[in-house]
């Protein structure tokens, strides 16, 4: 479903070089759900990029759906791609009302002339947000803008599924929630994935989050993957296992420090 | 005052067909597009040159100055999202350019309608029933023809593309659409409304100019402006109501400044000064109110 073929990534300012990713592999069947951990700068974000066509990679090959789409610019692979970003903002258009929202990202790709919004589809979306939950189903006509943060997200979240995407990107999606709606964003978007069967890759900080959703790991540094885990070993793992991963690798970096700890 | 009344609406209608094109620039697509003040007289010129040269009929060069300010649109939606030229100077460029064009088109930088049949000619006769008020009924209606259309397209997929185009690039990427084909689509069509109401104005007045667009942009935002804070409103049959709406109230009262403003010394001279103030006044006063509630609430 989706493949990256040693992808790297080199961005290039003046006489700046930054190897943001540095000869990933990486492979996902449908319906798997990877998550991705890292410090800051350890390309998690690139990573998504990369797979959503925003970024070109340097070296290396992406496929989506067997096909290679290497050079598939990001509104056309947006067909098979539902993505959501940490900025509750950037994934709706504010001054459009809740309803012409949902109309928006219920087609992907070629718009026509067509009305945009009819009666039924009005119901269909009243439905689809009462399922939600959250009251957003009596504010069809609001404007987005005045929704809060965790609403915004939840609202991000169906739209990004509403045309039926094969494949799910979440880039830290929750992290500018507070621990109560990042609770429900996350179990909305894991329902989500496992009613529509969604090949997904998670982008988190949160270790505990990591762990608790999906069903493969990676671990990276420094644009290269460092650890994986699945099934039964990812688990079984705590979060302080992650952490003691993660300061191993860390520790290897110092160069003073001639014999590593691990 | 009742004849001031009449030719101030029958201005703010076909003005205000242009301040629909700034709209859509300014306020839908967030495109500050300055080609307006080109293509207005490209409309005129265009509209001109078919009807007192090659005999057509007032009512088809109408529609074929919406084509030449479609292509002049292009050619800024070009140079800004295909060679990556910024917005305000994509524009600019374009209208200098136009400057030449439309003399060329033109051949001199004056025409008149003197004797020539435009649709006032045609109209007015035949809506003779509706005596001294059959202009503004024709302009009127086909102000509003052009409002509805404009609405319609609105509210289509396309519609809905171009309008989140302008307010969330990112977002709207996401979801599958060429953000660059949006913005050429957008400006094409406004600059197609600011020459069409180019050509209407032309006939209206009888002249076409190449100096008439000075000023379209400020006149047009002026409009915005003014419609936006007499009628708020995120739905979109609303936001272009009060375009119109800003347009009238606009001319009529550059209509009464012509007209008495010699009582404290304002020449007609003075006009697109004071219009330019109104524009800056408009966009200033909402953020110094801002700022005083923000200081106020730091106390």
């Amino acid at each position: 479903m989706l493949r990256l073929d040693g992808v790297s990534k080199t961005f290039q300012v003046g006489a700046d070089r930054v190897d943001a990713i540095r000869g990933i592999d990486l492979e996902l069947r449908q319906g798997e759900f990877l998550t991705v951990i890292g410090s800051n700068g350890a390309g998690k974000s690139t990573l998504l990029n990369l797979i959503a066509g925003s970024f070109l990679p340097t070296t290396g090959r992406v496929w989506l759906r067997d096909e290679d789409v290497t050079m598939v610019p990001a509104h056309r692979r947006a067909r098979w791609i539902g993505r959501i970003v940490q900025n509750p903002l950037a994934g709706t258009a504010p001054s459009m009302t809740v309803a012409e929202n949902l109309a928006l990202a219920s087609k992907r790709g070629r718009r026509t002339l067509r009305p945009a919004l009819t009666r039924r589809t009005v119901r269909a979306f009243r439905e689809r947000l009462s399922a939600l939950g959250l009251g957003l189903e009596d504010r069809l006509q609001s404007r987005v803008g005045l929704l809060s943060g965790g609403q915004r997200q939840a609202l991000t979240v169906l739209m990004s599924t509403l045309a039926c995407p094969e494949i799910l990107l979440l880039d830290e999606h929750t992290a500018a929630l507070d621990p109560h709606n990042a609770q429900a964003i996350t179990s909305l978007t894991r329902d989500f994935v496992g009613d529509l069967g969604l090949t997904t890759v998670m982008v988190t900080h949160n270790m505990e989050q990591a762990i608790d959703v999906g069903s493969h790991l990676v671990m990276m540094h420094k644009g290269e993957v460092i650890h994986e885990l699945s099934g039964r070993e990812k688990t079984g793992s705590t979060v302080e296992d992650l952490v003691q991963l993660f300061s191993c690798h860390h520790i290897t970096d110092d160069e003073l420090l001639l014999e590593p700890a691990c | 005052m009742v004849a001031l009344l009449v030719h101030s609406l029958e201005q703010g209608f076909a003005y205000g067909i242009a301040a629909l094109g700034v709209f859509l620039t300014y306020r839908i697509l967030d495109f500050p597009d300055l080609t307006v003040d080109g293509s207005f007289v490209t409309g005129a010129a265009i509209a001109s040159l078919l009807l007192l040269q090659h005999g057509f009929d007032p009512f088809s060069v109408l529609a074929l100055a919406f084509v030449s300010g479609v292509a002049v649109g292009c050619l800024t939606g070009i140079l800004n999202t295909r060679f990556g030229i910024t917005n305000l100077l994509a524009g600019v460029l374009t209208m200098i350019m136009l400057y030449s064009i439309n003399l060329r088109i033109m051949g001199r930088p004056n025409l008149s309608y003197l004797r020539a049949t435009t649709f006032k000619t045609v109209v007015e006769p035949a809506l003779g029933f509706l005596g001294d008020y059959a202009i503004l009924v024709f302009v009127g209606l086909l102000t509003l023809g052009v409002k509805l259309l404009l609405d319609t397209f609105l509210r289509t997929e396309l519609g809905f593309a171009l309008r989140a185009t302008g307010d969330s690039e990112s977002m709207i990427t996401a979801q599958g659409v060429n953000t660059k084909t949006m913005k050429v689509m957008g400006l094409a069509l406004s600059n197609g409304l600011v020459a069409l109401s180019g050509a209407l104005v032309a006939q209206y007045s009888g002249f076409a100019d190449v100096n008439m667009g000075i000023g379209t942009i400020v006149a047009g935002l002026a409009a915005v402006i003014i419609g936006g804070t007499l009628l708020r409103s995120p739905r979109v049959g609303w936001m272009t109501t009060s375009v119109l709406l800003g347009s009238l109230v606009y001319r009529l009262a550059m209509g009464l400044a012509l007209r008495y403003g010699y009582v404290i010394g304002f020449e007609a001279s003075d006009l697109k000064l004071i219009t330019a103030l109104l524009v800056v006044a408009a966009l200033v006063l909402p953020t110094l109110r801002e700022r005083r509630r923000r200081r106020v609430s730091a106390c």
